[in-house]
């Protein structure tokens, strides 16, 4: 029996429907199964070649793709290179072109240019996996966080979730943003508002000034992490008062008036988006993610390995029976 | 897999009655394999054969009056045809015993056809410790072998032609226990 | 040279109000005669303009012709020609080339250049600052002796205030147009497109519109202060259109143009990320778009210029962050102009040639735009009704980055005339 199709790409949430974000999510249980086997490895994906093509510094999400696809037993190959193309080093272009030369079957890209995956899809007949794009999307990621939630809630529609922090620059807020409306959720947003993206309401979200107001409303908490450059770029005072009026801490969450999941897409800056005590707290669920991280990627990877219908139509001719 | 067809394409091999029989004489030949029921893990193969080792197990509990471990493995992620498949199949759910080192494992599953399913299952458990045994055990061998696979333990024979269908229904999934046959069209 | 006698158009001189069917005689470089009946000359050759619109040929005050230093993109001579295959017959070229033109030689370059290509007259327009720094005035007077229009440091604002009123009050010496790029430059930094939905939705930074509307209110309150005469390039704002409206109520000095995408087309445009719908001043939301088409069709909005910004292929190959702003424009204006202001009755044929030909002759005091008796013989033929679709193989230009490949448009230029030769004709590129 087979699932619908993903396309040739994973670029976005933003292009995908509800029933393939939940093919997506459901798929990934059967990986969860694997990384918990002694071997940690089935042969899926074998002979296929991966190219990690991160245009910035990454290490957690790009470990987090090396063991999916190691246990995949696909062959992994990992290029940093440099952003812009007027710097040293290949343009985009040239790039894209180089790979399928050699006959790539897959890249994961990240890129600082919002966009750049898209432009690399277009010109190669490789999947592409975005794995952050500028302040575009990060569609792993936001799956994850989805996944992460229904395993302890059991469920996404009708739940509350708010994401918290500089959501200006994320990409990360966005991917949810998406992903969760589409599978039924409530989502508001919260954080200050010089950097909260110009008409954010238009996308359905309910925009909370306080976090006091998002604590009240919410049954889940995606704490976004603080950059030290939006500090230096004058969007906001200075750390120790973003902790003071936006941090989320124990003293703020002790007068919600639920028990709120908590996530961060990490790595956490104690003190200042969150309270240590609230990151390691037994709402938390942080490491959770990083596990189904691996888990969701194997299951995105899995799909898009996948042939299109017509291959199934060709292959019928050659190979009787099938399976049986 | 499940085409529907017009009904008088379809006819019925066996019924209700004729696979409770076999399904009986299917268990004791499994207790004379393993020797002890507690030595036995019977392994179902996604979806049916888990459907499968379900009744054999309880038929045997009934004999024996010990309980008998059971798992079930979805060999998707191990099959050798994905490239050409289209589509990435959904995959079904793996359980097995944490260890199985030692233990007596019948394979179970529906059908033998080509083979390949059961090379795929070998090829998963493999990855899940050493058994002392593996043996396999289907309700029905319809031939067609790609593969140099047997199994231990048949429960019907049926001859068939490449094109032609087999297929096992059961009570659990599909309201009613049938193994029915539906001839392909003759070129 | 021979005469040109072109029979039977809707001859349509907005400089003098006229809009009828009539013939024009081209001779010895002039416009010798419009009306009906005139004798044909010995040797002149007929060109049949029925059903066809003649009208002065059109004026760019933008476009950018990147020699020297991009030559891959566009040469002088290259753009001159597009200039004539879009029906203009002049236009002036922006200083920001590598080297910048802001000096009397490079000028003189630019002059030589124009005069070999033998298509559209090429008139430079010097910087305002020398290097286009912001600093230091450049040498008006030298750079207008050597043949400049006007002066711009277009491609960039004038961020300095200062520098900007001293600019207007120079300028006064020799009455020319101080053009400016309005963009307040802290407001508008990394930005890549309109701040708005589409930018919030696809994660590119964005540039306000007040980043534009800042810098316009400046610029009218400073030529109100110096009296001089400020010209505002490619304007896109409804906010902007409502300053320039009431500066000119008071009766400031002020003009101002706009691109024929920034009446056509809204940042929805940006969704895939198509770097051909990437510019500066960006593409804006559906009610700039329709304030821009009512400030041209009464007047607020003086003229249409293109800013063609031809860029090569392989520049524009980038992820959209990466890109370089810019879109041609020379040959579609013609069309766009029909489709979208003239077809939908937002005004009328002849002041869509007016805002194409006299008035941007007329502001920066440039010859043509008209068909008076002895002006300069430089005519546009176009057929009003022809209907075509952009094509990349169809351009004259060395660059195609246009959004509008693809699109359909009616109304296209047959024949060019520069000082009474031909210099495009339809079918013959």
């Amino acid at each position: 029996m087979t699932a619908p199709a993903l396309g040739k790409d994973l670029l976005g949430l933003e292009s995908l429907s509800a029933t393939q974000i939940k093919l997506i999510l459901d798929t990934a249980e059967p990986f969860k199964e694997v990384s918990e086997r002694a071997i940690k490895k089935v042969p899926t994906l074998r002979g296929k070649t991966i190219v990690n093509l991160f245009y910035e510094a990454s290490t957690r999400t790009r470990i987090s793709f090396e063991f999916a696809e190691k246990r995949l037993s696909a062959d992994t190959v990992n290029v940093t290179a440099k952003g812009s193309s007027v710097e040293k080093g290949e343009n985009l272009v040239d790039t894209a072109r180089n790979l399928e030369a050699m006959r790539i079957d897959m890249v994961v890209i990240r890129h600082p240019s919002s966009g750049a995956p898209k432009f690399l899809a277009e010109r190669i007949q490789s999947n592409v996996v975005n794995a952050g794009d500028g302040r575009h999307e990060h569609p792993t990621q936001a799956l994850l966080d989805m996944l992460t939630i229904r395993d302890r809630l059991g469920t996404i529609a009708g739940l509350k979730v708010c994401i918290v922090g500089d959501i200006l620059h994320s990409r990360v807020a966005r991917s949810n943003i998406w992903g969760l409306k589409k599978l039924g959720a409530e989502v508001g947003v919260c954080g200050p508002q010089s950097l909260m993206p110009h008409g954010i309401e238009h996308l359905g979200v309910t925009v909370f000034r306080r976090i006091e107001e998002a604590i009240e409303w919410s049954d889940v908490l995606n704490v976004l992490r603080l950059q030290l450059e939006r500090m230096e770029a004058g969007y906001i005072p200075s750390l120790r008062e973003y902790y003071r009026v936006f941090g989320v801490s124990e003293d703020r969450l002790a007068r919600a008036p639920k028990d709120l999941l908590i996530l961060h897409p990490g790595p956490i800056n104690r003190g200042v988006e969150i309270q240590s005590s609230v990151a390691d707290g037994p709402h938390s669920v942080i490491l959770k993610q990083v596990t189904n991280g691996v888990a969701v990627r194997m299951a995105v990877l899995y799909l898009l390995a996948g042939g299109q219908p017509e291959s199934a139509e060709a292959a019928k001719g050659s190979v009787r029976g099938g399976m049986e | 897999m499940r085409r529907s067809m017009a009904a008088a394409d379809r006819t019925t091999l066996f019924d209700a009655r004729a696979i409770a029989r076999a399904l009986e004489r299917m268990a004791e030949e499994i207790l004379d394999m393993a020797g002890r029921a507690d030595a036995l893990v019977l392994v179902g193969i996604q979806r049916r054969g888990v459907d499968l080792a379900g009744r054999l197990a309880r038929l045997i509990e009934a004999g024996a009056g010990k309980l008998v471990e059971r798992g079930a493995i979805d060999i998707t992620l191990y099959r050798d045809d994905l490239r050409t498949v289209g589509p990435m199949p959904i995959i079904g759910e793996t359980n097995l015993p944490p260890d199985l080192t030692g233990k007596v494992v019948i394979i179970v599953d529906d059908v033998l056809y080509t083979g390949r399913t059961v090379r795929a299952a070998l090829a998963e458990l493999a990855d899940f410790g050493r058994p002392a045994r593996i043996g396999l055990c289907v309700l029905i061998d319809r031939g067609g072998r790609e593969l140099p696979i047997q199994a231990d333990i048949v429960g019907e024979t049926v001859s068939s032609q490449p094109g032609d269908h087999v297929d096992v229904l059961v009570e659990e999934r599909d309201g009613r226990d049938a193994v029915e046959f539906v001839k392909g069209a003759t070129e | 040279m021979r005469p040109v006698l072109i029979k039977g158009g809707r001859v349509i001189d907005p400089s003098q109000n006229r809009d009828e069917v009539a013939d024009v005689l081209l001779m010895d470089g002039v416009v010798a005669e419009v009306g009906n009946d005139i004798g044909t000359p010995d040797d002149a050759e007929v060109v049949d303009a029925v059903g066809k619109v003649v009208a002065p040929g059109f004026v760019d005050v933008h476009v950018h012709l990147r020699e020297p230093g991009k030559e891959e993109a566009e040469t002088i001579a290259t753009g001159a020609r597009s200039a004539a295959a879009g029906g203009f017959t002049g236009v002036c070229a922006m200083p920001n080339t590598d080297p910048v033109t802001d000096n009397q030689a490079a000028i003189g370059f630019v002059i030589k250049q124009a005069r070999e290509a033998e298509a559209a007259r090429v008139y430079p327009i010097g910087t305002i600052s020398i290097g286009q720094r912001g600093e230091r005035l450049a040498e008006f007077g030298s750079m207008i002796s050597a043949g400049a229009v006007a002066v711009s440091d277009d491609g960039r604002p004038v961020v300095s205030s200062h520098l900007m009123r001293t600019a207007l009050e120079y300028a006064r010496t020799f009455d020319i147009p101080v053009a400016d790029h309005c963009e307040e430059p802290t407001l508008a930094k990394g930005g890549v497109m309109h701040e708005g939905m589409v930018s919030t939705r696809l994660g590119l930074k964005g540039i306000p519109a007040a980043a534009e509307e800042i810098m316009v209110a400046r610029d009218i309150l400073l030529a109100e202060l110096t009296g001089g005469h400020v010209h505002l390039c490619h304007m896109s704002t409804r906010g902007s259109v409502d300053l320039i409206r009431r500066g000119k109520d008071r009766g400031i000095n002020v003009t101002a143009e706009a691109t024929p995408h920034h009446f056509t087309l809204t940042h929805d445009e940006c969704s895939q990320y198509d770097t051909n719908t990437k510019m500066n001043p960006p593409l804006r939301e559906a009610e700039d778009v329709d304030a821009i088409r009512e400030a041209i069709a009464d007047g607020t909005i003086d003229v249409i210029a293109t800013d063609h910004a031809p860029h090569h292929y392989e520049s524009k190959e980038r992820d959209f962050d990466d890109a370089p702003f810019g879109i041609t424009g020379l040959e579609t204006a013609l069309g766009l102009g029909m489709v979208e202001l003239v077809a939908p009755a937002t005004m009328a044929l002849s002041v869509l040639v007016r805002r194409l030909s006299t008035d941007p002759a007329r502001i920066f005091g440039l010859p043509g735009g008209s068909l008076v008796r002895g002006t300069l013989g430089d005519v546009v033929v176009f057929d009003p009704d022809a209907k075509w679709t952009v094509s990349v193989d169809g351009f004259v230009s060395r660059s195609q980055n246009s959004p509008f490949i693809g699109r359909n448009l009616v109304g296209r230029v047959e024949r060019t005339f520069v000082g009474g030769r031909t210099v495009f004709q339809r079918g013959s590129e």
